[in-house]
């Protein structure tokens, strides 16, 4: 019976609204509110996606990003969860609740204030300017680093904390044994104590990449406006084009590109 | 000599861990470092092993300081308590792993871990994962994994305490053989006394951070240089006492007198031990003028091979007896009569 519970909510609140999704993916579009009728079956919104690269270059870019989005994380990340896993057992409560103090401010907030440091007349062309480095801002939001800057620190938690438990529960013991026979402490670290936190590292990179190809915020707030994501690609279908089926297609789609993913993720947490 | 230790001393925090310990360990030699939690006896192998560095004191590798040396370079090689078995590489890579730090050839390698784990006769198992292996085939692969570089000092921390009773005995006897077949010097760290014993050429007893006692199994046994070394050795009983005119030990406490072999002069004040088993115990019987006391059956407790038993003597201390399986024991409450030879008396230094 209690089992039943996290199924029954499963049903309820992933499986059924998969369906409504789906469902309305492939009804007909219509004048009214909802836009679309309901049992009205057409295949409107998958021609629209097969023939207008448009949609199938926003997913590719947004896998580009997510991916590009991981791997910096993930590099970030194995540096600083070591440093915390390693630090002095009494320090490490303060050093993880330093790493999580950023979700203590709005996510929002924390991305507008990357616009006021590098919008043209922000703060850090008025230091350039000012220093007499640059003679015009420079050109800096709007563009793909700031919005690789901005899904990083966004993202950067998310991979720092599965990397710690995974290095914090690694014996030491293991490593001073391959010390002992002989290994460097470089030799150490690539042949034990990475293989031995990989699949922390890879629940990391995969926590970063599942949101990050849905992401919809950072790109438009700081991303360049040509190189849509598949995130905007879908609010524009929603909102601005009112084409209901479109935009659910354009959400089943994402789920099913990350169902692979997904399972990885499932099956590295089972591993024994 | 081999390995020298030279009044090394560490302290961890508060603590103590080692207090100007020396030891000098020959080259072939099986020695026990025997001592309870917190004696420093893991924090000696560490030491030697170069995990830690002493605070004071040097350690010695064949005449050459190893101080700033670390693990890699230093020719010890160590079998970890939970053996520390890579779980991520099979038995042969574990056991590889040693030998391509060496930058050896991939055929050489191959044939020395095929060597090694025929030894102990693993070689079936080669292509396991740690995890996959019984609790004594991981012992012996951490074992092997240790040899395979023929180390001349293998460093074992409780080498035999992750085994069950029935495991630990054989095992035991596989570490002296292949000690003997290899040559190398064996230093273990255990906190049993019989395992210490029956495999130990030197048995090093370690109390708070120093050496108390460092004689072969048999003598100290028979005559363990302190109380300490006396009670953590076969549970001695010990009595004190001060030496009367008339050439016998007077122990008020005990309520006995005994005749030692060599007594010292008239007052002075000494601790003699007492093994339980070189006790008799007599339900009845005319009390002799020496070495022997009367007192109460208080407590009995069978051991198989024979009882435990608790005398509550008449000056208030309380002896252990053994009494052989065969022998039949009195009820409890009881008055007995014990007795002893002089040589059972063995006097100690403090």
């Amino acid at each position: 019976m209690l089992r039943a519970i996290p199924f029954g909510w499963l049903l309820a609140f992933v499986a059924v609204p998969c369906l409504l999704l789906l469902a309305i993916a492939f009804s007909a579009t219509a004048e009214g509110v909802p836009p679309f009728a309901w049992g009205r079956f057409s295949l409107e919104a998958w021609a629209t996606l097969t023939e207008d690269s448009f949609y199938l270059e926003a997913f590719l870019r947004s896998l580009r990003v997510a991916f590009t989005t991981a791997a910096l994380c993930l590099a970030l990340a194995f540096p600083m969860a070591l440093a915390l896993a390693r630090a002095p057992a009494r320090w490490q409560p303060a050093l993880v609740l330093a790493v999580l103090l950023p979700f203590w401010t709005g996510f929002l907030l924390r991305m507008a204030a990357w616009v006021g440091l590098l919008r043209d007349q922000g703060w850090l062309n008025g230091v350039l300017l000012g220093l007499g480095l640059v003679e015009e801002p420079l050109p800096m939001l709007y563009s793909t680093p700031a919005m690789l800057l901005g899904m990083v620190h966004a993202y950067l938690p998310f991979a720092v904390l599965p990397l710690y438990a995974t290095l914090l529960r690694l014996d030491r013991g293991l490593e001073e044994a391959a010390a002992d026979l002989g290994a460097s402490a470089f030799t150490v670290f690539r042949t034990i104590t990475l293989p031995l936190a990989a699949p922390g590292a890879a629940a990391a990179f995969l926590l970063v990449f599942i949101p990050a190809a849905g992401e919809y915020v950072v790109p438009e707030m700081l991303g360049p406006p040509e190189a849509q994501l598949v995130g905007r690609a879908l609010w524009g279908a929603f909102f601005q084009d009112r084409d209901w089926p479109l935009a659910c297609l354009l959400a089943v789609l994402l789920l099913a590109v990350l169902v692979l993913p997904i399972r990885l993720f499932q099956r590295l947490e089972n591993r024994p | 000599m081999l390995l020298a230790i030279e009044g090394v001393s560490k302290r961890f925090g508060a603590t103590l861990a080692l207090d100007g310990l020396s030891l000098a360990v020959a080259g072939g030699e099986f020695v026990a470092l025997l001592g309870g939690s917190g004696s420093g006896k893991s924090t000696l192998l560490r030491l030697i092993a170069g995990f830690e560095a002493p605070d004071a004191g040097r350690v010695l590798l064949r005449g050459q300081d190893q101080a700033g040396v670390p693990p890699q370079a230093r020719p010890s090689a160590m079998v970890f308590q939970n053996y520390a078995l890579f779980p991520h590489l099979s038995v042969f890579d574990n056991v590889a792993y040693g030998l391509r730090r060496e930058g050896l050839p991939q055929l050489d390698v191959a044939a020395r871990v095929q060597q090694a784990l025929a030894l102990v006769g693993l070689e079936a198992m080669a292509g396991r994962r740690p995890h996959q292996l019984s609790g004594g085939q991981r012992q012996r692969v951490a074992l092997v994994r240790a040899l395979v570089k023929r180390p001349p000092l293998v460093l074992l921390d409780e080498p035999l305490g992750a085994l069950d009773a029935a495991l630990r005995e054989a095992t035991g006897q596989e570490l002296r053989a292949l000690q003997r077949a290899t040559g190398a010097t064996f230093i273990m760290v255990t906190h049993d006394q019989a395992e210490a014993l029956a495999l130990a050429d030197r048995v090093a007893v370690l109390e708070a951070g120093r050496l108390v006692q460092c004689a072969p199994p048999r003598e100290l046994y028979e005559r363990p240089a302190t109380r300490f070394v006396a009670g953590f050795l076969g549970g001695a009983n010990v009595l004190d006492g001060v030496m009367g005119a008339d050439g016998l030990l007077h122990c008020a406490a005990a309520g006995c007198a005994l005749r030692l072999e060599a007594p010292p002069a008239p007052g002075t004040a000494l601790a003699v031990a007492l093994r339980p088993e070189r006790i008799a115990l007599a339900a009845e019987g005319e009390l002799p003028a020496e070495n022997a006391a009367t007192g109460v059956l208080r407590g009995v407790v069978y051991q198989g091979a024979g009882w435990l038993c608790t005398v509550a003597l008449a000056g208030g201390q309380s002896l252990r007896v053994q009494v052989p399986a065969d022998r039949a024991v009195p009820p409890e409450g009881v008055p007995v009569l014990l007795q002893w030879p002089a040589a059972a008396n063995i006097p100690l230094a403090g």
